[in-house]
């Protein structure tokens, strides 16, 4: 297994060190740093806004590209939280509770030093699991028929809407909502309209860039404008040599690092928790674990260690069954699928047989990335701090336009410049209720391969609704599906405080230090 | 009851349940078919009644949960200006560019956004406006090719 593993690495790194694969690797690890350190900017829409650029080019480079922009978004954001006390990147949210302190104590260079070592460590751990787990899941998955599928689907809709932050029923209530919106458009097998309102540009569809680009561009930027003050910098200023950490820095980061690296990888395991929850659960963990848990919050090189690995080995252990088994944990997974799909490729568990160059070569560019983005950072870091400089009123409106390019050159059709503004407005309401409209995306994406499955396993069973649980794989999904949502009624009837206590809360340190941040400097 | 009309909870519930009754109606009015062979109506259907489902469990957890501190519909400040700057400029990428071509869609698109900024000025973001339109056409007109003229006349 060892050499078979190996092997396919090895044609992998023949594919992304190609030419045109490297130089889009690069592309999208160099833009994914930037955006990731531009406060208010997000992989997610980055990643949309790039989306319409990748149909011209081959699906390999396209998807490294994508990826590269999310994996290199983390390593901006720890750069944002550490030096400027901006959780503006959710993942990195705790990385500022030690983080900045460090800063203020003038150690804010180690911080980020040690912050590159631990993303390499963690990210690093992640990939191998990818190159070992993946392969397994797809022999299993193999033999999976329609009402599998239809299950496991349904496990992973419920685990990543719940799981994420927020209500849990709100979370499923903007599923249902992605599931509908994916409805729109021309039945497959039918062929009749649907939800169209006698629309001709929606019988495609509502397209994927635009339904993004409306909830993550221009209804993220209704909130955030006139949110950001004047940044301080006061602080940033940070040399190449300030970057290396001292020795005994160095010692107690490296046994937290591990900690954070296997803590993150079993957090990507379980669908829905993606790096943010990962990164909350880490921080917990190691100041519970810790011999002075009096002390973090005050510049302890522990609190920027753990969470930064556990961050980089899920996002990369994100990959997982996203590639293996064509189901998304979060709404940047749903994006990178979407992007597949409209390369034309299908996802799910026969990517890795018919399209191994895409699945070989992305995990052998995730390595490629990261050794690029460690290179990037240490002599670029100076250029990365003048780019925290600049202000959000500047940024939101030139973003504005490049979302307005981005949903027109999807199919030339201003129609959907249109669709997009109402798409970010109908959002922004959303948000204004306490929806979280990423879980719209990801029902989006999976409804209607969902839909499908399930008309299948249907005509099938000759109608019988119970196959889904006569059939031994699919009873475990659902059994899987029914003990998530009891534990969920459980936590909550039981003793909400003591959990929410437990785990730094992310609301708690995001909007309010967005607005008082800069008094508190 | 002056309570409940503060809650999040609230609109957010009936706001499902409208969406999900509308749902299930109107896919009524498509095939539903029979369980075996689903028409085109059946999934929306189901969807719709799960949702209708869904938002009455959100109605029910804001009457059983108290309000909140603070808590309110609308956001702390009003911010009309941003809001209709926001989503004014992709109004305007529109028009313009249907009309004018692109040069003149991203200058108004990026001019009439950046006046959303509380602190922003008419020659400020004409600046930022005009250095948008020059990057944004050479990379889009120029590398990579959108078939978007720069400039045209059509009425």
């Amino acid at each position: 297994m060892l050499a078979t593993a190996l092997s396919d690495l090895w044609y992998g790194f023949g594919v992304a060190l190609e030419p045109q694969n490297l130089m889009w690797c690069f592309v999208g690890v160099l833009v994914g740093n930037m955006v990731g350190v531009l406060p208010g900017m997000g992989p997610l829409a980055t990643i949309s806004v790039l989306l319409p650029l990748t149909f011209g080019i081959k699906p390999v480079g396209a998807i490294l590209m994508l990826s590269g922009v999310f994996y290199g978004a983390q390593y901006g954001g720890a750069i944002c939280s550490i030096l400027l006390n901006l959780p503006c990147h959710p993942p990195h949210a705790v990385t500022c509770l030690d983080g900045f302190p460090l800063t203020k104590q003038g150690r804010g260079g180690a911080a980020l030093g040690i912050t590159v070592i631990s993303s390499f460590v963690g990210a690093s751990w992640g990939i191998t699991e990818m190159i070992f787990l993946a392969p397994v899941l797809v022999r299993v998955a193999l033999q999976f028929g329609p009402a599998e599928i239809c299950s496991l689907m349904l496990l992973g809709l419920l685990a990543g809407s719940t799981l994420a932050r927020g209500s849990p029923l709100k979370g499923i209530a903007m599923t249902l909502v992605g599931l509908l919106l994916g409805i729109v458009g021309t039945d497959i097998e039918t062929g009749a309209p649907r939800f169209t309102f006698g629309i001709t540009s929606l019988f495609d569809g509502i397209e994927l860039v635009g339904l993004a680009l409306g909830l993550f561009g221009i209804a993220e930027f209704m909130k955030s404008v006139n949110q950001y003050s004047d940044i301080n910098t006061r602080y940033s200023k940070v040399g190449i040599r300030d970057l290396r950490p001292s020795r005994d820095e160095f010692r107690r980061a490296i046994p937290a690092m591990l900690r954070g690296t296997i803590i993150g990888s079993l957090c990507s395991l379980i669908p829905g928790t993606g790096p943010t929850i990962a990164s909350f659960i880490s921080y917990a963990a190691e100041k519970k674990i810790s011999k002075t848990p009096e002390k973090f919050g005050t510049g302890m090189i522990e609190g920027v260690a753990c969470p930064e690995a556990s961050t980089h080995s899920s996002v990369q252990g994100d990959f997982i069954p996203t590639m293996s088994l064509g189901i998304p944990g979060d709404a940047v997974m749903a994006l990178i699928l979407g992007a597949l799909m409209i390369q034309g490729i299908i996802p799910g568990p026969q990517l890795i047989k018919e399209h191994p160059d895409i699945f070989w070569g992305l995990i052998a560019s995730f390595w490629i990335g990261n050794i690029i983005l460690v290179i990037l950072n240490v002599p670029l870091i100076g250029l990365w701090v003048k780019l925290l400089m600049i202000p959000y009123k500047y940024l939101y409106p030139s973003a504005l336009f490049f979302v307005s390019i981005g949903v027109y050159s999807t199919n030339n059709d201003m129609f959907q410049v249109g669709e997009t503004v109402l798409v970010g407005l109908a959002g922004y309401l959303l948000m204004l209720l306490d929806f979280h409209p990423a879980s719209i995306l990801l029902g989006f994406v999976l409804g209607p391969r969902l839909e499908e499955n399930f008309r299948r396993s249907m005509l099938i069973s000759r109608g019988d609704a119970l196959v889904f649980l006569e059939r031994p794989i699919s009873a475990f999904f659902l059994f899987l599906c029914a003990v998530l949502i009891l534990a969920q009624i459980y936590v909550r009837l039981r003793k909400p405080k003591a959990i929410v206590a437990a785990i730094p809360s992310l609301d708690a340190i995001g909007p309010e230090k967005l607005a008082s941040g800069q008094e508190a400097v | 009851m002056q309570n409940l009309l503060q809650k999040k909870d609230f609109y957010a519930g009936l706001l499902m349940v409208l969406l999900g009754a509308g749902v299930t109606l109107n896919s009524t009015t498509y095939n539903l078919g029979t369980l075996m062979h689903m028409g085109p109506g059946m999934f929306p259907f189901m969807l719709g009644i799960l949702m209708t489902f869904i938002g009455i469990l959100i109605f029910i957890s804001g009457l059983m949960t108290p309000l909140e501190d603070g808590e309110r519909i609308l956001p702390q400040s009003m911010e009309w200006r941003g809001w209709i700057c926001i989503l004014a400029g992709p109004l305007m990428f529109i028009l313009f560019g249907e009309f004018f071509g692109m040069v003149a869609a991203t200058f108004m698109c990026v001019f009439v956004a950046a006046l959303g900024d509380r602190t922003a000025t008419l020659k400020g973001s004409a600046i930022l406006a005009a250095g948008i339109t020059i990057i944004g056409a050479f990379l889009f007109s120029y590398v990579l090719k959108v078939p978007f003229p720069l400039f045209r006349w059509s009425f």
